[in-house]
């Protein structure tokens, strides 16, 4: 994949931040607004999916490797777990929001709800990664013909 | 007790996956040592919590509003089944897996299938049920395919087809069952249900829920995708599959939901005991002419989850009827513990076809001959497997079907007394069969350079076999009271579940 | 009069899974079934004249309590949704897979598995 023409080159470096920035902000306001985890987390996928389409696989690989995405993908379930397992460990109850019953913030404002925008951070991270990977996987597969007439998988990524 | 274990059995697995995933890439040996550990602390923690009961809720939060687990002796029963599998199943996956590539996906995989499972068992709110059903069956439809040969992909997409069917169809029943009362935790549904009585939407929201956990049991009319399914999978995965997944999701779920949720009448009796007999009688007919062993295996897995449902089924028609209740519970104690024993026999049979394959390198039972001799052990649990399986008297399957025939007979229904009689006769002859060409017999000549398979492959294929041989003690009467009437009070008493649920809160 | 729109595309899609031969359009049979649950779910919470189940500084929080359609079934459809696509991800993976080995997106071409 060679990426696309001038115009949407472009246009793609300068809306990229943007849109990675508005990823972000989505993941991060989930609790106040509209959005969330799962938004914010599609939101970020979709910066690395238009980095794809316009440069080419190589470039947008280069920003964020398969292996980089498949361990943000385990981190983020890992977060998501632990911070349930605090709850746990502080007051015996599994997913309890400690950290709002101990230091209440005021509503509306970004800190607010506690573990919420943790969670958020986790789904966003696990939501996230996991769609990029699976856009390269299923966008960048090719067949090839072996020796002996059998169609195979071209190996991109070589995993070992 | 039970407030700091309960949620352990879901997290447990679930961060070991992802932990699996993200530490031992490279790596087989840690992959290795994290599932034996969770899945084996996942077997300690069940057999701690066999007394418990309770309710737990998650977050804090009462229901209606909030998710909660409920603990009961059903449950109870169901996570050592699970948990006791999954460990024989890792155990045996160590040496097993060696040849494939990717194990920490298979892993990762399989402990997501735990956590789905231990989920679904564990659970009192429908929709917390769908997404734990979802979780194990994804996981169940990627380990299918993970051979990613001919087979193996054709079966998993069979089964994926099937399967979301049955899980869309499960959505919608609970989608109807949410806008008839309001609810989705299944202890305030069955308060509204029992207070307004069943209607026409309810029997609807009945029959979606008996053919999509009918699909996801393989129960008969839905059966299809099974014999594709369970064999192409790893062998300990078909362990996993036929031994706990299909009860886990399947017989559970649906038990679960006409027992506790809408409540039991004739109607639904008389149903579950149809969909048992066709299953039981047309299953074991298709598994007789079959000649590869793990197909032969999967088609048993349906026959003998008809005696469950039948046993079931009848324990609840008969209660639905003004039955006797001895009657009826001794048709629950023979459905539940043949369950108990079909999960234990099962998942050896599968093993030992995966050691089997494993040394020998073919499934088919006309190329196999003399693996007693080639292969002590295995031949030796295998014979003990198939023995029980077929209902010879001092293994277990002999008393469960003998107890279920009791209760038909005592019941009054002595044609289905009958059937189940037959039915075994059937399933000994296909055993037979089974043995006389892979067992007995002179050792064919492409097979002997066969070697008895490795301790680690070994040492769950024994301790599945000593459970074969004693857990027939589990149907004298001191056991019994320990270990399956906790489960059979929550049958016999199935409307009582919204009560003790909130009495519990 | 709209919960049998959304039991049409249920029947849509039942019918594109049970009629078609592409593994693919199977898949996106799936998928318009479960849009048709969705849908359902979804507009099981709706209330004429509702307002969002978003409470902000301007709330006025009795005529919200009054109008606000049912957040709950919106929470579901989310979760029904991410599940669907890991369903239906898989599911095109494995059409992938099987255009690989087999050659063919035809399910009549598909069956070695026989018995």
């Amino acid at each position: 994949m060679k990426g696309m023409t001038i115009i949407v080159k472009t246009i793609t470096r300068w809306v990229k931040l943007f849109i990675f920035l508005f990823g972000i902000y989505v993941t991060l306001t989930g609790h106040l607004s509209p959005g969330g985890g799962f938004a914010g987390g599609v939101i970020l996928a979709c910066s690395f999916i238009l980095l794809t389409l316009a440069y080419g696989k190589e470039y947008a690989l280069s920003r964020l490797s398969l292996k980089t995405a498949k361990s943000l993908d385990s981190i983020g379930a890992l977060i998501f777990l632990l911070t349930a397992l605090i709850g746990m460990w502080v007051t015996n109850v599994f997913f309890d929001n400690v950290l709002q019953k101990l230091f209440p913030g005021t509503d509306f404002m970004l800190y607010s709800s506690g573990f919420i925008p943790l969670y958020n951070i986790g789904i966003c991270l696990k939501v996230g990664a996991p769609l990029f990977v699976t856009f390269i996987v299923m966008a960048a597969m090719r067949i090839r013909i072996n020796d002996k007439g059998e169609r195979e998988i071209i190996q991109e990524e070589e995993e070992e | 007790m039970m407030n700091s274990i309960l949620p352990l059995f879901v997290a447990i697995p679930l961060g070991a996956s992802f932990l699996i995933a993200l530490v031992s890439r490279k790596r087989k040996l840690p992959a290795d040592i994290i599932a034996n550990l969770s899945t084996l602390s996942l077997l300690v923690l069940s057999i701690i919590i066999f007394q418990a009961r309770g309710v737990y809720k998650i977050g804090g939060w009462l229901p209606p509003a909030g998710i909660n687990w409920v603990l009961d002796g059903f449950s109870n029963l169901f996570l050592v089944i699970i948990n006791l599998i999954s460990i024989c199943a890792t155990v045996f996956s160590i040496k097993y897996m060696k040849h494939y590539t990717g194990v920490y996906k298979y892993y990762s995989l399989f402990l997501l299938m735990t956590a789905g499972m231990n989920g679904v068992v564990l659970t009192g709110d429908m929709f917390n049920l769908f997404v734990f059903l979802e979780i194990a069956s994804i996981a169940s439809y990627a380990l299918v395919a993970f051979g990613g040969e001919h087979e193996e992909l054709e079966a998993s997409f069979k089964y994926l087809v099937l399967g979301s069917l049955g899980s869309i169809l499960i959505l919608l029943g609970i989608a109807l069952v949410y806008g008839m009362t309001g609810y989705l935790n299944m202890a305030s549904i069955s308060k509204a249900i029992s207070s307004s009585g069943i209607g026409q939407v309810h029997i609807f929201a009945a029959l979606l829920f008996i053919t999509g956990f009918g699909i996801k049991a393989a129960l008969v009319p839905f059966h299809s995708w099974l014999p594709d399914a369970h064999p192409s999978a790893p062998a300990p995965i078909s362990a996993m599959l036929s031994g706990v997944l299909i009860k886990a999701i399947g017989i559970y779920s649906l038990i679960r939901i006409f027992f506790n949720v809408f409540g039991m009448n004739s109607i639904f009796g008389g149903m579950l005991i149809g969909i048992g007999i066709l299953s039981m009688v047309i299953g074991v007919f298709l598994a007789v002419g079959q000649w590869d062993l793990k197909r032969l295996l999967a088609y048993h897995s349906i026959s003998q989850m008809g005696y469950v449902i039948l046993g079931i089924g009848l324990g609840g028609f008969i209660i639905a009827n003004g039955g006797s209740l001895i009657v009826a519970s001794l048709a629950f104690l023979g459905g539940l513990f043949h369950l108990l024993n079909h999960s234990v026999f099962k998942s050896l049979l599968f093993l030992c076809s995966g050691s089997i394959e494993n040394a020998t390198g073919t499934r088919q039972l006309k190329e196999m001959g003399g693996l007693l001799k080639k292969m002590p052990v295995t031949g030796t649990t295998c014979t003990i497997a198939s023995l029980s399986i077929a209902g010879v008297p001092p293994f277990n399957g002999f008393w469960s079907k003998l107890i279920i025939v009791i209760a038909a007979m005592q019941a009054g229904y002595y044609i289905i007394g009958f059937v189940t009689i037959l039915v075994s006769f059937v399933t000994l002859v296909s055993f037979l069969k089974v043995m006389r060409y892979s067992l007995w017999g002179p050792v064919s000549g492409i097979l002997a350079n066969v070697k008895e398979s490795p301790v680690l492959m070994v040492l769950p294929l024994v301790l599945l076999a000593l459970l074969c041989i004693g857990m027939g003690v589990i149907a004298l009467p001191g056991v019994t009271e320990v270990v399956l009437k906790p489960a059979i009070e929550v049958l016999v008493r199935g409307a009582e579940y919204a009560g003790y649920v909130f009495s519990q809160l | 009069m709209v919960f049998a729109l959304c039991f049409v595309l249920f029947l849509t899609g039942l019918y594109c899974i049970l009629t078609k031969k592409n593994t693919v359009k199977i898949i996106i049979g799936l998928s318009i079934m479960e849009a048709g649950v969705n849908l359902f779910l979804v507009l099981l919470g709706y209330k004429n004249d509702g307002v969002v189940p978003i409470i902000d500084r301007s709330t006025d929080i009795v005529h919200f309590l009054a109008y606000s359609v049912d957040p709950l079934p919106q929470a579901l459809v989310l979760t029904s949704i991410v599940i669907g696509l890991g369903t239906i991800a898989l599911g095109i993976a494995l059409c992938m897979r099987l255009y690989v080995k087999y050659g063919t997106f035809d399910i009549a071409e598909i069956r070695r598995l026989k018995g």
